[in-house]
């Protein structure tokens, strides 16, 4: 079969190389012909078996976000269904069994398949636009992730419907996720969950950091990335470093559980904890992989709608980068209840003390400038105000629990529930609402309603408050978290309802942000390229944008480069407009070094994506389906790297 | 926008290696997640060793004999591999063809001297915490051993009977360098594994 495949390739690609083949440049082409040119050159086939093979950046982002807003609105209806269960006291509308199924899945919905996710696909459709570039780096690997992303998330919400759904917390502890105290499939499907997701997050986090690196625009040197793009050149760098702890941590699991190992077994040697260190020391590293996408997006949409440049450009960067540093240096506050030596815990208290620091630099700068811009306030901005706000209050209560009497005290209460609902929602939910509306004309060409943003912020900021302020107390009153239901009488049920009167003015928001999504997709006013008056490069080009990118690709010679040019837009020519071809430049300067050509679509990304979910899903049964699940991988991917066209070999030797 | 041209590229070359190129970036990026991988199972060792009163857990360190020699070959490997990849930078498309199959032919070597290394390990992986560990360890380099003889079989395949250009020998040369990581992992993983525990 593979022998077969191979040879077809060849012959067709030795058919393909005997046709001379002359080189066209854009160079002296007129507009027209320009865009002509790359229409034909760039554009993918039509229908469905082009729609799966597409590479195109823009349209995978746009799936990425849709897939991942669509996990976030399935773990948002469990969550009513837990606020549903906890508004009253002694309520029966949950088992315990399918409480715990649901608490566990909304964890893992939101952090696996929808905060992370999120973050790197509004990187996916912007970094390359906003680094004047016409396609992300690897851009098959890109088309990869994403179906790896999707088919981990069927399996997932697939696995609950059959209610073999995981029920062991989205942090899954051991020896509770084991085999002794875990039977049958539930944990071992929350394990390959893991998988699945990691490996589509650390491609994303690859092709970021190649194009960060290697794709700018030319003149874009460091000091004039936008720093959007430096949150998500940081983020990429903490998921290649923090994941692998969590795909160590997830195999011995599933080892454990399936082929007889004790790396988590006490009575042979192992130990419960090493499960909590390999966790933690991916899982805290996360939560600042979910927040600093979040960070970037802030500082893109203060800095437009404050009408200037964000004051501290460098500082910014450098409270970024060390952001990213110190959050390897936090995980063990997340294990104070273990029994740790005090001295280790006081150094973990004094390293979380620390990133309070790093995260302040950037609100004062971003205060800073809207304190001295022209803020117009529009729904983006709503957003990010609201999340400053949040976010504070968050932080605090973090300082609160990096303090170890404290956290011991409201260790594994809804004190804590309250605490990172607050960061995590007010520091990346909030944010990305703001980014919806602020890049919504750049993905779809029209803008959302302004009216309905304003009542969908106000509706989520009063509705969040009410929900997650009163769980601060409950954590203080003594509510324990995943617990099914508590007695009445224990002065809970009041608060406990407010929470849940809450919950719904939020899915009241988001219901209305859903609406004014597809109402504005027919009825919204018309973007045009520009419609913010914003500095950075996506709106050189027209909403949505074609699917070159740039007709000529952007030289920049500033920090805003719409706002430095006086309305005209210096660019470079020479590239090839007959096959697909970008400008590489050098990694600190930026400048021009080489024209390298790009992948054709492929639907082998697609096909490798379901050899590797075969083979996941397989291991999960019966392990010797890794041995028989790689023979598909390896064919799927020697057809993906097998090149398909002969180029001009200039020989030297 | 207006635009106007400032700049003509069409004098630039499509091709380049080293760190020059976008893909020499993304093997970098996967070159480091593969190294945190075996950093996190090097790191699961110790501490599992940390909580043990003897080690290793059954008595028995594996057998020095194959791992050593496979140590040896591994470092032998270096200079073909080096070679190779030179001549894959000076574009020579014969001595490339040559060395491939001869890279190839080491890479099955090792993986017979593997399999004799997991004859002797002297402990099964669902024996107790410190065989686990070690299967784990071994297996995981293995695992790159297998996908990097993989890589390599198809590259060679490339360039006896593929198209060629110049792009290819920017993948050969790549290929290479990753043999350069497999060899550097193993060598904490052989101090690890096999001297550790004699005299740790």
């Amino acid at each position: 079969m593979t022998g077969l495949s191979i040879s077809r390739f060849i012959g067709r690609s030795r058919r393909e190389a005997d046709r001379s083949n002359p080189e066209i440049h854009d160079t002296g082409l007129s507009d027209q012909q320009l865009r002509f040119r790359l229409e034909s050159t760039w554009a993918r086939r039509r229908g469905i078996i082009g729609w799966l093979s597409t590479v195109d950046h823009k349209e995978i982002g746009r799936r990425y976000i849709a897939t991942a807003f669509i996990f976030f609105l399935l773990a948002g209806l469990l969550a009513l269904a837990m606020r549903l269960q906890l508004s009253q006291p002694e309520n029966r509308i949950l088992s315990p069994d399918l409480y715990n199924q649901i608490f566990t899945m909304h964890g893992t919905v939101m952090m696996f398949l929808f905060a992370v996710p999120i973050g790197e696909a509004v990187a996916v459709f912007l970094v390359p636009l906003m680094l004047g570039t016409r396609v992300i780096a690897f851009p098959r690997l890109n088309a990869f992730s994403y179906w790896v992303f999707l088919f981990g998330g069927i399996m997932l919400f697939t696995a609950f419907v059959l209610n073999i759904g995981p029920d062991v917390g989205w942090f899954s502890y051991v020896p509770l996720s084991g085999p002794q105290y875990s039977p049958g499939k539930r944990a071992d499907f929350w394990a390959q969950t893991i998988t699945f997701t990691e490996v589509a997050a650390l491609a994303v986090a690859v092709e970021i950091i190649a194009t960060v690196i290697k794709q700018r625009a030319p003149g874009m040197s460091l000091n004039r990335i936008p720093l959007f793009v430096w949150a998500q050149f940081v983020t990429a760098f903490m998921v290649v470093f923090a994941m692998p702890a969590v795909v160590t941590g997830s195999t011995f699991l599933i080892m454990d559980r399936l082929i007889g190992t004790h790396f988590f077994n006490p009575a042979e040697g192992g130990d419960a904890i090493l499960w909590q260190h390999l966790f933690w020391f991916f899982g805290h590293p996360e939560v600042y992989i979910i927040f600093l996408p979040a960070q970037g997006m802030v500082s893109a949409i203060i800095s437009v709608h404050a009408r200037r440049p964000v004051f501290g450009y460098t500082a910014v960067v450098l409270a970024l980068v060390a952001n990213g540093i110190l959050s390897f240096g936090l995980w063990v506050h997340h294990m104070f209840a273990t029994g740790l030596p005090r001295l280790g815990n006081s150094f973990f208290t004094a390293s979380s003390m620390i990133i309070a620091v790093t995260s302040g630099i950037q609100i004062f700068c971003w205060i800073a400038t809207l304190w001295n811009g022209k803020p117009k306030y529009r729904t983006p901005l709503l957003f990010v105000i609201g999340f400053i706000l949040i976010f504070v209050i968050g932080g605090l209560s973090g300082m609160h629990l990096a303090s170890v009497p404290v956290d011991l005290q409201v260790h594994d209460t809804f004190f804590v529930v309250a605490h990172f609902h607050y960061v995590l929602i007010g520091g990346a939910v909030f944010p990305l609402f703001g980014a919806f509306y602020h890049w919504f004309p750049k993905f779809t060409g029209r803008m959302l309603n302004e009216r309905m943003g304003r009542w969908n912020f106000w509706l989520f900021f009063i509705g969040f408050n009410i929900t997650f302020f009163p769980m601060h107390l409950l954590g203080l009153m003594g509510m324990p978290r995943r617990v099914y239901t508590y007695p009445t009488g224990l002065g809970w049920d009041h608060m406990n309802l407010l929470a849940s009167v809450g919950s719904v003015v939020i899915a009241l928001s988001v219901l209305l942000f859903l609406i004014n999504v597809v109402h504005s997709l027919r009825h919204g006013v018309m973007a045009g390229d520009n419609p913010w008056d914003a500095d950075s490069l996506e709106w050189t080009t027209s909403s949505p944008p074609p699917v070159y990118n740039f007709a000529r690709i952007p030289v920049v010679t500033g920090g805003a480069p719409l706002w430095d040019g006086g309305g005209e837009l210096p660019v470079a020519s020479g590239l090839r407009v007959d096959i697909r071809e970008i400008v590489v430049t050098t990694a600190a300067d930026a400048r021009p070094d080489l024209r390298e050509s790009q992948p054709e679509p492929s639907i082998w990304p697609l096909l490798a994506a379901l050899a590797t979910t075969g083979l996941f899903i397989g291991s999960i049964f019966d392990p010797r389906a890794v041995v028989i699940g790689s023979i598909p991988v390896a064919i799927t991917l020697i057809g993906w790297f097998w090149p398909k066209k002969a180029g001009v070999w200039g020989i030297r030797g | 926008m207006r635009t106007r041209i400032v700049e003509d590229l069409s004098h630039l070359p499509t091709y380049a290696f080293g760190h020059r190129s976008v893909v020499w970036w993304g093997t970098l990026a996967f070159l480091v997640i593969e190294a945190m991988g075996f950093l996190m199972a090097l790191f699961s060792y110790l501490y599992l060793r940390t909580h043990a009163g003897i080690w290793p857990l059954n008595g028995t360190p594996p057998a020095l004999l194959w791992g050593t020699l496979n140590t040896a070959v591994f470092l032998i490997s270096l200079l073909p591999n080096h070679w190779v990849k030179k001549q894959a930078e000076g574009e020579k498309l014969g001595p490339v063809r040559i060395g491939l199959v001869v890279s190839l032919l080491i890479g099955f070597v090792m993986l017979a001297i593997r399999w004799m290394e997991f004859q002797n390990l002297n402990c099964r992986w669902d024996d107790n915490a410190y065989g686990s560990i070690v299967w784990f360890i071994i297996g995981l380099h293995t695992l790159h051993l297998l996908t990097e003889i993989g890589e390599n079989a198809v590259i060679t395949a490339l360039m006896w009977i593929g198209p060629i250009e110049g792009k290819r020998f920017v993948d050969v040369s790549e290929n290479q360098e990753y043999w350069y990581f497999v060899v550097a992992a193993w060598l904490p993983v052989y101090a690890v594994v096999y001297l550790f525990p004699r005299w740790g």
